[in-house]
């Protein structure tokens, strides 16, 4: 990808244009860094090296400064990620009611480690300190939905639903 | 006007969502639309009831019949029953846990009985997404009356007496806070909720937040108007999705109406609100940390003084508090000060929200008036421990706080009362823990995670933490040695004296207290290489019972060979092969392997 006007085909660089009006919206407001780059990930799943460089430029901010609130948040990711994004929590009540197996069986369905993502890209495995749905312990979420009350038995028939 | 002769409210907290109760909500109005009941019977989604275990939740009035773990597929039974011939669905009805018995209505149930709901008043009864509703239940009447009645002196001194103290964690009184930042001369001041709930098992704040947002709101404007600010903050976390949405469109609810915006209520007061979305990071929860990200920069804490007060956002005197500290206020302007005080104790005046998680029946949320024991609320509130085991410890506060045992379980729960025995109110999760858990494994669990989410700007707390989570592993795994528990202390008193934020400084405090309420537990795994719990992989030990047929499935899956025995015949297991995998013990079709 680069940030080029035009594309390598002629037409116009639709990406750039998009990251143009994400920073046109926050152009007068203070703060504006985190959810700048909240949106470009938004984007792209991601934050690319080639847009993070087009926000540095464009909005005058050191490139040091970005990378450092970049790599300060755990919200942030460097590289691509997968199509489905487990969280798996590991929160004290999920902690106390089995959750670290349930991780275990994560990782040995997926064959990756958290933290990391499947060749395929089907899935990135993360851990999460609790996402208060501690009712339910152990939980896990997969995109939007939140699976709880969790045994290692059922995490196949469950990952199996995500394409 | 049209006669609704029955409201079935669903939950719509994120428990119960995650457990179906938005496929509940479309069944409901899909049955009653059938059953042509669609002009008397209305169907709202609320925010968190609280009793999150027994979730999806649905109450039915005007008879507040209470329904738990309601299925899709339960509703038609609920409409053709209950709404249509009238009469109670007895098996979706509670069950209390100890005497078995069903419990029709929502206010006998022994959860809810020994609360005292203020602040979760509305959460669960309102449309949060309803200003109107809010206002119905007196919503805004506190902030008309603080702009149209009182001066800004006047709030204040009200909110002093009232003695409301910080439910962040701290407790600092907050009348005293705003009085600080009402004294700084300044033409610019901003006002900021902190709604990065961080700490693991605790989740009021975001209960408030999708349930009755407008009442945080309020609380805020009436801050501001006292403290002479007129822009604010929310600072959310981005793992909250939905308390951001409500909060959204409370916002614009409210800014329609005019409890925000400019000239509020025709007084000339102005306050304008935004929402930040933190990027997730622990440390943000921390003042000066907070206003860091809130500028675009990494989540740093830095020294104080200077205070926010004086120096906060953009250098600007500001003024923070709490989801749940701002949700006190509206009811303290609106009832007085003297009303508030009613409950409570001398120095810790009101309510608090716990959120109960880990080894206990009831699960969920619950509002008790401070000064209440910690055994009331554990065993009458939330019906003792599950599967009838017996109670280790309670922690309370969460990373920062510290666990009690089964002695301090009479002690009154108020800021200072949980100081003085080792622990701390934090933001009030509570998880309780039975003798299946091991309190080195829990110590261990905390300083692993305020290790990973410490900053690094300060020493003690970025190496401290790591080398005292390195003992840690170390005991659990069979390898601490003599001299490890008093290394340990040493450096925990060492860091809390000298780190530079709240999260290094109490980060040692779960690990202090352990010491001190477990310390035969430490020894155990260090001197006896065994863990009286049983939950330390790395100490464990696998045997085949008598019960072992002989089928040879253990030996199968075991990774490393250590099984060995003929066909029909008992197996065993090698001990100084077997790594302590538990495969073994999973793969057992008769459960004759135990751990020990």
């Amino acid at each position: 990808m680069s940030m080029e006007n035009k594309c390598c085909c002629g037409g116009e660089n639709k990406e750039k244009i998009k990251i143009d009006e994400i920073l046109a919206k926050y152009v007068d407001t203070k703060g504006f860094l985190i959810p700048v780059l909240q949106e470009v990930q938004h984007l792209y799943n991601y934050l690319p090296k080639e847009a993070l460089e087009y926000v540095a430029v464009e909005t005058k901010t050191p490139i040091s400064s970005i990378y450092g609130v970049v790599t300060f948040y755990s919200q942030f990711h460097l590289n691509p990620r997968g199509r489905n994004i487990i969280r798996v929590c590991q929160g004290t009540a999920c902690h106390v009611r089995g959750g670290k197996q349930i991780l275990e069986e994560v990782e040995k369905e997926l064959g990756v480690k958290a933290g990391h993502t499947t060749e395929d890209l089907r899935f990135t495995v993360e851990t999460v300190a609790c996402i208060g749905a501690c009712g339910l312990a152990p939980v896990m979420q997969i995109n939007e939905d939140t699976h709880g009350r969790l045994t290692p038995e059922k995490i196949a028939l469950i990952l199996e639903k995500y394409e | 006007m049209q006669h609704i002769r029955a409201h079935v409210l669903v939950c719509g907290g994120t428990g119960c969502m995650s457990a179906g109760s938005g496929k509940v909500i479309e069944n409901f109005k899909t049955e009653i639309e059938k059953k042509g009941l669609s002009d008397e019977v209305m169907v709202v989604e609320t925010g968190c009831h609280g009793f999150c275990e027994h979730g999806p939740l649905v109450i039915v009035y005007p008879e507040g019949t209470f329904y738990c773990r309601v299925t899709p597929e339960d509703v038609k039974d609920i409409v053709e029953t209950h709404l249509y011939k009238g009469r109670i669905v007895e098996r979706l009805l509670y069950h209390e846990p100890l005497s078995l018995e069903a419990v029709p209505s929502y206010k006998d149930i022994g959860f809810y009985k020994k609360q005292e709901r203020r602040v979760l008043a509305n959460c669960g009864r309102i449309n949060p997404e309803a200003i109107e509703e809010y206002i119905a239940l007196g919503g805004y009447e506190g902030l008309a009356k603080a702009l149209t009645t009182m001066t800004t002196d006047e709030v204040v001194e009200e909110v002093k007496k009232s003695g409301l103290r910080g439910r962040g964690g701290a407790g600092f009184p907050t009348g005293l806070k705003w009085s600080f930042a009402k004294a700084a001369v300044n033409e610019k001041k901003y006002l900021i909720c902190n709604a990065d709930e961080g700490d693991p098992g605790a989740f009021m704040d975001r209960s408030v937040l999708e349930g009755d947002p407008h009442k945080v709101l309020e609380g805020m404007a009436i801050a501001a108007y006292a403290i002479g600010s007129d822009e604010g903050y929310i600072y959310v976390r981005a793992e909250y999705p939905l308390a951001i949405k409500r909060l959204r469109v409370a916002i614009a609810q409210a800014e329609k109406l005019g409890f925000l915006g400019e000239n509020i209520f025709g007084t000339g007061f102005n306050f304008n609100l935004h929402i930040k979305e933190g990027a997730g990071a622990f440390v943000c929860g921390e003042e000066t940390a907070l206003m860091a990200s809130i500028e675009g920069r990494r989540g740093m804490p830095r020294p104080r003084p200077p205070f926010p007060a004086v120096a906060g956002l953009w250098g600007k005197p500001t003024n923070i508090n709490n989801v749940e500290t701002f949700a006190n206020v509206p009811l303290i302007l609106q009832k007085g000060a003297d009303w508030y005080c009613t409950c409570g104790t001398e120095k810790s005046r009101g309510t608090k929200v716990f959120a109960l998680t880990g080894k206990i029946n009831n699960t969920g949320l619950a509002e008790v008036p401070m000064g209440i024991t910690m055994r009331e609320i554990i065993y009458d509130i939330g019906g003792g421990v599950i599967n009838g085991k017996k109670f280790k410890a309670v922690q309370i506060g969460g990373p920062s706080g510290g666990c009690l045992p089964e002695s301090m379980l009479d002690l009154p729960v108020d800021y200072d009362s949980l100081i003085s025995a080792g622990a701390m109110m934090g933001s009030g999760g509570l998880v309780v823990m039975d003798e299946d858990t091991c309190m080195v494994d829990v110590a261990k669990f905390f300083l692993n995670f305020t290790q990973s989410e410490s900053c690094g700007k300060c020493t003690p707390c970025r190496e401290g933490t790591k080398r005292m989570l390195e003992i840690l592993t170390r005991i659990t795994e069979g390898n601490g040695h003599d001299g490890d528990i008093e290394l340990l202390e040493d450096m925990a008193v060492n860091i809390k004296d000298s780190a530079l934020c709240g999260l290094g400084q109490t980060a040692p405090n779960p690990v202090l207290s352990t010491l001190k309420h477990f310390r035969h537990e430490y020894e155990a795994h260090i001197y006896e290489k065994r863990c009286p719990a049983h939950a330390c992989e790395k100490l464990a030990s696998y045997t085949i019972t008598d019960a072992c047929k002989g089928c040879g499935i253990c030996a199968k899956v075991c990774p490393v060979k250590a099984i060995a025995g003929d066909p029909k015949r008992k197996h065993v297991i090698d001990p100084i092969v077997c790594i302590k995998c538990g495969a073994c013990m999973a793969a057992c079709p008769f459960k004759a392997i135990v751990k020990g």
